[in-house]
């Protein structure tokens, strides 16, 4: 009896935590459907029209547009940077290997603010203030910590002596990599990956600093846009932002599950044609 | 890349000598090799056999282009390749975890050394089916490495580091993982893969039935340096140091000194007749236990025949012979193997017996 109960509060407290996790969801979207004019909960009357002024506002789309390039751009160069830096760590022999970790894993801990400022102020006169080049130089700092972790235990996964037999079979450095460790490790840089795409797509503090009419990103045009007008139109690009999020996910999670798939079917393939002969 | 590859596919292949001269591995003070040389013939079977930490793995790793010796040289054909990278040494490398690609299927692993030397596809086909062939696996080519037997993979590694034709076959304890069984069967079909292809294999193990088993010659290594190399059968029956004797086969072992044509057991307080050019700053003397003869105390022994009076502890019945423990009043253990009498004798636990040999029987070492 009692551990029924147990388990039935345990239900109910996993339960809650789950609804405090989504509760930013589960107030955004139907906000977002609002018919009113203001930012209100319950909606009360649906409408998509918010989403209408959302595709009708060049504003919105041109942010969108930019957060995208900035965000994959960022995500794109942070898996390079980082994959080589965890090949370096994991396979290199190397002195100051706990020094060069720290300093990689620093954007972690260094406050977003400090990293905004200083990269504003720096920019400011190379020019790179407002430019895709100079998100993408900032987001990636901030990313690839994500990606050298996912990588390395990845990597780490990697049985060394898988790579010295493609080397003894004749297979370069290069080619091996790309032959044998690159598929091995595939998994880790793809969520490697998706880590620095999130990091950059919903990332609000440098990217104020760095934004302006020239180039402003989604989160920051957010930001602003909540300051001088509070209709739901901010609610609606919530909706689409967590839309790409977890859309991304699921992507992800079917890739995976295909592979998973035609795994299993040459498996029984082979079997079968196994046992018939 | 490719060019510099030793086994152009039309070449027949046939095995290249290699020698190791002066080859010293350091890790900081640690030495892990000390001065080796060591000429390994055309063709031929030979075994680093050794404990762990002998050196021997990272002796193949030098070999094989993973690791740099500190100092020393290496030379294939008589062609220095102590800095060339393994990829371009050519040598057909096997591990003791199978280091099979686990995202490739079988044919894809065997395939991998041939389209790396670019060879056209349907050849590929061809001499990957003749691979798995060799290795008795010819219909698995589609299965992923982890749908094998442990004995199936390692039979794959083997398909894959052959199939390219390399000269030198390099192979790291690679039955350490199987059971004794399976063991002994891939030990006599490697023996037949060398036989037939008639290429240099480098066999590395700790285990020395599985050294005396394969190998035209054996080198023994203990703390870097090669201890002895020779033939199984030098090795077992003329072993030139107390270590050899220990770790090749089973010993009876006295110790003591050399006095002129005889040798002091200080352990049990007698002499013994040896053969005449004895070393005389000899400390042991060696007998096998299948050399080791057991007859009833009061019994006399042949003239040739020295003895040592001892108490029967165990008989352990082997089917074809049998294993008899026996304890001199000094305490030392012995080791007989003798042939099962037909009637049942006075060998059983608790019987007075002297244990004889043959004095030419009867090994000096240090």
């Amino acid at each position: 009896m009692t551990k029924i109960l147990t388990r039935a509060g345990l239900a109910i407290l996993a339960a809650l935590i789950g609804v405090y996790l989504i509760l930013p969801v589960l107030i955004v979207v139907p906000m977002s459907f609002s018919d009113s004019s203001f930012l209100t909960f319950p909606p009360g009357e649906l409408s998509l029209r918010w989403f209408r002024n959302l595709v009708e506002d060049p504003v919105w789309i041109g942010s969108a547009l930019a957060s995208l390039k900035v965000a994959l751009l960022s995500a794109v160069s942070s898996v390079v940077l980082g994959v080589l830096a965890s090949l370096a760590l994991v396979r290199g022999r190397m002195p100051f290997r706990n020094t060069i970790i720290a300093i990689l894993l620093a954007p972690l801990i260094v406050p977003y603010v400090i990293i905004g400022l200083a990269s504003y102020i720096v920019f400011l006169q190379l020019g790179l203030t407002q430019t895709t080049l100079g998100f993408v130089l900032v987001h990636t700092c901030l990313a690839v910590p994500y990606v050298v972790i996912n990588v390395v235990a990845g990597l780490v996964s990697v049985d060394r002596r898988v790579e010295m037999a493609a080397m003894s079979l004749g297979a370069g450095p290069v080619t091996t990599f790309f032959q044998v460790t690159l598929p091995l490790i595939l998994p880790s840089v793809l969520s490697g990956g998706l880590f620095a795409f999130f990091i950059s797509w919903d990332e609000v503090v440098t990217a104020i600093f760095l934004s302006g009419p020239e180039l402003t990103t989604l989160p920051v045009q957010m930001w602003s846009g909540i300051r001088v007008q509070i209709d739901p139109t901010v609610a609606a690009i919530s909706t689409i932002v967590m839309l790409v999020i977890f859309g991304s996910f699921i992507v992800l999670g079917l890739t995976r599950l295909i592979r998973q798939l035609a795994h299993r079917r040459s498996a029984t393939n082979s079997s079968a044609t196994n046992t018939g002969a | 890349m490719t060019a510099d590859l030793e086994t152009p596919a039309a070449k027949t292949s046939t095995g290249a000598p290699i020698s190791i001269g002066a080859v010293s591995k350091k890790y900081g003070d640690n030495t892990v090799l000390e001065s080796v040389d060591l000429d390994v013939r055309a063709g031929e079977f030979l075994t680093l056999l050794g404990a762990s930490g002998s050196g021997k793995s990272t002796l193949l790793n030098i070999v094989a282009g993973f690791t740099r010796p500190t100092s020393g040289t290496v030379q294939v054909d008589g062609r220095d390749i102590t800095s060339l990278p393994p990829h371009k040494r050519g040598f057909g490398m096997v591990f003791q975890h199978y280091a099979l690609f686990p995202h490739m299927s079988v044919a894809d692993n065997v395939a991998f050394p041939l389209k790396r030397q670019k060879v056209a596809k349907p050849e590929i086909r061809r001499r990957v089916a003749e691979a798995l062939e060799l290795v008795e696996l010819g219909d698995l080519g589609g299965r992923r490495p982890s749908e094998l037997s442990g004995g199936q993979q390692q039979r794959v590694a083997l398909a894959r580091a052959i199939v390219f034709r390399p000269r030198v076959l390099l192979m790291d304890e690679p039955l350490g993982a199987l059971d004794k069984l399976l063991r002994e069967q891939l030990q006599l079909e490697i023996r037949r893969l060398h036989q037939e292809m008639g290429i240099t294999f480098v066999f590395v193990t700790h285990d020395q039935d599985e050294a005396l088993t394969m190998s035209d010659r054996i080198a023994l290594l203990r703390d870097g340096r090669i201890v002895q190399l020779g033939t199984p059968e030098q090795l077992y029956a003329e072993p030139n140091c107390r270590y050899t004797a220990e770790f090749v086969g089973a010993s009876n072992i006295f110790t003591g000194a050399v006095r002129g044509t005889s040798f002091a057991d200080e352990v049990n307080g007698r002499s013994y007749r040896i053969t005449g050019d004895a070393d005389q700053s000899g400390k042991s003397l060696m007998i096998r236990p299948e050399r080791l003869g057991i007859a009833s105390a009061d019994a006399p022994v042949p003239d040739t025949a020295e003895h040592v009076e001892a108490v029967v502890e165990d008989c352990i019945y082997l089917g074809s012979s049998r294993t008899v423990q026996l304890r001199t009043p000094a305490g030392q253990l012995l080791v007989a193997r003798t042939d099962v009498p037909r009637d049942p004798d006075e060998v059983v636990p608790g019987a007075r017996v002297k244990a004889f040999w043959d004095v030419r029987d009867a090994c000096v070492l240090d």
